[in-house]
């Protein structure tokens, strides 16, 4: 486009003052089309002077198939919207009825309770297992990854039951010297590992040996120019890992580390194996008395997907905070965005009503 | 060389202070060497830079430089040889007959002495430009001197965004500059410490024709403010106008060292001759 306007206004300076005095009156016959044919018309780019197009109205592309495609969505969601409200067979009814029951809010506090303490535990630990395989000791490099060598070769399952069925392994637990019979502290093995300690146990070291990897990732995506800089400007250690790498790195590990948090929250789930009556749990245990195995789960299903909801909106604001200075301007937020698409399209706005009346 | 550091270790302290302000950036390389695995990449390269001196190496890509300029705050460790500032060894101690290494502290209470620029400049890129430049003398232990507070870091930050024509963009962040003006952040950082010295490793090879003079014009007011400058660029125009000394350097080694005269106009090794005839010449034949 604009490689083609440029070459004839520099190559016609003297009839570019005509060019000027012209542009009024070819302007009202369709001045657009006119003033792009013509260099390619005539042939000669010498000659056809540029019009000044400097007070024409500039119109933002379109994109007409975004809106089919968008009608095909909508009309494919209603669909599906029409046939979950009108099939009885879903027991809405039922959903309803169950949804903020005791028991079943309840299970759901459990779960979250079990998601956040194991998540942060486990993103805690796996952040010093991240360092200590990162870090030039031989020793914490090889500790850290038998930890994830571990952990991540047995299944979550398993890692549970043996958690809470220590007690037949190891009767007592102490803490005191080694080979001898000094012992600060003893405890039934039974009486330590309640159902609860074994879920956090059991999810939160699982959960550290993957987001140690995650973060691992995201630090080794940091420019080792970074590191360099830092160094060279004195910064002590800490505060190069704390304020320079990892501010960086979190760009690379947040989207991985919301999606290990939303796969923690239905994870917690596998803790029916210990009869532990968090939200999946109580379910079960509802609908083998009532029967109502569908509606019940979907009760199970909704919860979850109200709090996968509430963290991609954090995880949508966390990483917008944590991309300042990666990208030239911040993306509009969906209220900035909403604002800005009333603004346009109120029908009061000048601007909206002439480019109606000139098309 | 040697001889050169015993007086400033061994006389009292108070003199030493007195000492230390009239030689204020006395750079001295003796004899270092550095290999990377079997390849050694310093030969032994001895060179003093005068306090207030401004030193620029030259040398076909891959002779060397960048490494030795990274040993001077040691960012690279020597294997053999030592490095001083002002008498005062960079990143060992003497004890007895041997050098230990400084801890980790020390030698970033060293490093504050000794600014370095980048060639692709290692902004912060989550910081804003002045962030940039008041991060170390709020967290950096210096020696001697007490850190910032915030508020003085930002008064200092601001005044050198001023000195390198940046004070409007203070709040840009680096991606929102072009190459040029990134440069002259990451120079205001560095002198944010008040350094003795200041290394520049190719400050203008990562930026387009157009934007070298302006980071080259903020060099060039550095020269005159007694702060030591060791310069590595490709610039040799720049070179000329600016050195003290010139040094060559060739695989490791200091082929050859003299004023830009000696050096640009009547090279005595060949192989210095030659390297000029590729770099300047077919940049004046166009
Ligand atoms: N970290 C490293 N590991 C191995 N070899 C290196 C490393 N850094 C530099 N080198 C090698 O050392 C030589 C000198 O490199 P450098 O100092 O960067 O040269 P210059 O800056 O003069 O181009 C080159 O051959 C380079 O490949
Ligand atoms: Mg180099």
């Amino acid at each position: 486009m604009s490689s083609t306007a440029t070459p004839v206004a520099q190559s016609a300076p003297e009839p570019a003052s005509a060019g000027i005095e012209s542009a009024p009156e070819t302007a009202p016959a369709g001045a657009v089309p006119g003033g792009e044919t013509a260099p390619a018309g005539t042939g000669s780019a010498g000659r056809k002077a540029a019009t000044d197009y400097a007070d024409y109205r500039l119109v933002p592309a379109r994109h007409p198939w975004r809106w089919v495609g968008t009608a095909v969505v909508a009309v494919g969601v209603a669909g599906i919207a029409w046939s979950l409200a009108t099939n009885p067979r879903w027991e809405w009814g039922v959903v309803a009825q169950w949804f903020t029951a005791q028991s079943i809010v309840n299970g759901l506090l459990e779960t979250l309770k079990l998601t956040a303490i194991s998540g942060a535990l486990g993103f805690i630990l796996g952040f010093i297992l991240a360092l200590m395989r990162l870090s030039a000791s031989p020793l914490l490099v090889s500790v850290s990854w038998t930890f994830s060598w571990i952990f991540r070769s047995t299944p979550l399952l398993v890692q549970m039951l043996l958690w809470y069925n220590l007690g037949y392994l190891y009767e007592k637990i102490s803490l005191g010297l080694p080979f001898t019979d000094v012992r600060f502290f003893e405890a039934q093995t039974t009486t330590l590992i309640s159902q609860f300690a074994a879920a956090v146990l059991g999810l939160t070291l699982n959960q550290a040996a993957y987001s140690a990897e995650i973060i691992r990732g995201g630090i080794l995506s940091v420019d080792q120019g970074q590191l360099e800089a830092a160094t060279a400007l004195g910064i002590p250690a800490w505060r190069r890992s704390t304020r320079i790498v990892l501010p960086q790195a979190m760009r690379a590990i947040l989207p991985t580390a919301f999606n290990e948090v939303i796969g923690l929250v239905k994870g917690t789930s596998i803790v029916y194996v210990l009869a532990y009556s968090e939200l999946f749990y109580t379910v079960q245990v509802i609908y083998n008395r009532t029967q109502q195995v569908l509606p019940l789960l979907l009760v199970a299903t909704l919860w979850y997907v109200v709090i996968t909801s509430v963290l991609s909106v954090f995880q949508y604001y966390i990483e917008r905070h944590y991309s300042k200075g990666a990208v030239r301007t911040l993306p509009l937020t969906p209220l900035q965005k909403a604002r800005k698409f009333l603004a346009i399209h109120t029908p009061a706005t000048r601007e909206t009503s002439q480019e109606r009346g000139t098309r | 060389m040697s001889t050169a550091l015993r007086p400033a270790a061994q006389t009292p302290p108070a003199a030493a202070a007195t000492d230390a302000e009239s030689t204020r950036g006395l750079v001295e390389i003796t004899k270092v060497r550095k290999f990377f695995g079997a390849a050694e990449v310093l030969k032994g390269i001895t060179l003093t830079v005068e306090p207030g001196g401004v030193a620029v190496i030259v040398g076909p890509s891959g002779s060397g430089k960048s490494t030795l300029l990274r040993t001077i705050n040691h960012l690279e460790k020597v294997d053999a040889g030592f490095i001083a500032i002002d008498g005062t060894l960079v990143g060992y101690e003497v004890r007895g007959r041997r050098l230990h290494e400084l801890r980790e502290k020390e030698i970033l209470k060293q490093r504050t002495e000794i600014g370095m620029v980048f060639q692709n400049f290692n902004l912060f890129p989550h910081l804003t430009a002045l962030e940039n430049v008041t991060e170390a003398p709020i967290v950096a232990p210096r020696a001697g001197k007490p850190r910032l507070s915030k508020a003085e870091a930002r008064e200092r930050g601001l005044e050198l965004l001023d000195r390198v024509g940046l004070k409007d963009r203070a709040g840009a962040y680096p991606r929102q500059l072009s190459g040029g003006q990134q440069q002259r952040v990451a120079i205001a950082r560095a002198l944010a410490l008040d350094p003795k010295i200041l290394l520049f490793d190719e400050p203008t090879s990562a930026l387009d024709p157009e934007l070298v003079n302006e980071v080259l014009d903020v060099i060039r007011e550095l020269a005159k403010s007694g702060t030591t400058l060791i310069i590595v660029t490709h610039e040799m125009g720049f070179a000329r106008d600016v050195a003290d000394t010139v040094v060559f350097m060739d695989q490791g080694q200091i082929i050859e060292q003299g004023t830009p005269r000696e050096i640009f106009t009547n090279p005595r090794e060949e192989r210095t001759r030659s390297f000029f005839s590729k770099v300047i010449e077919p940049a004046f034949n166009i």
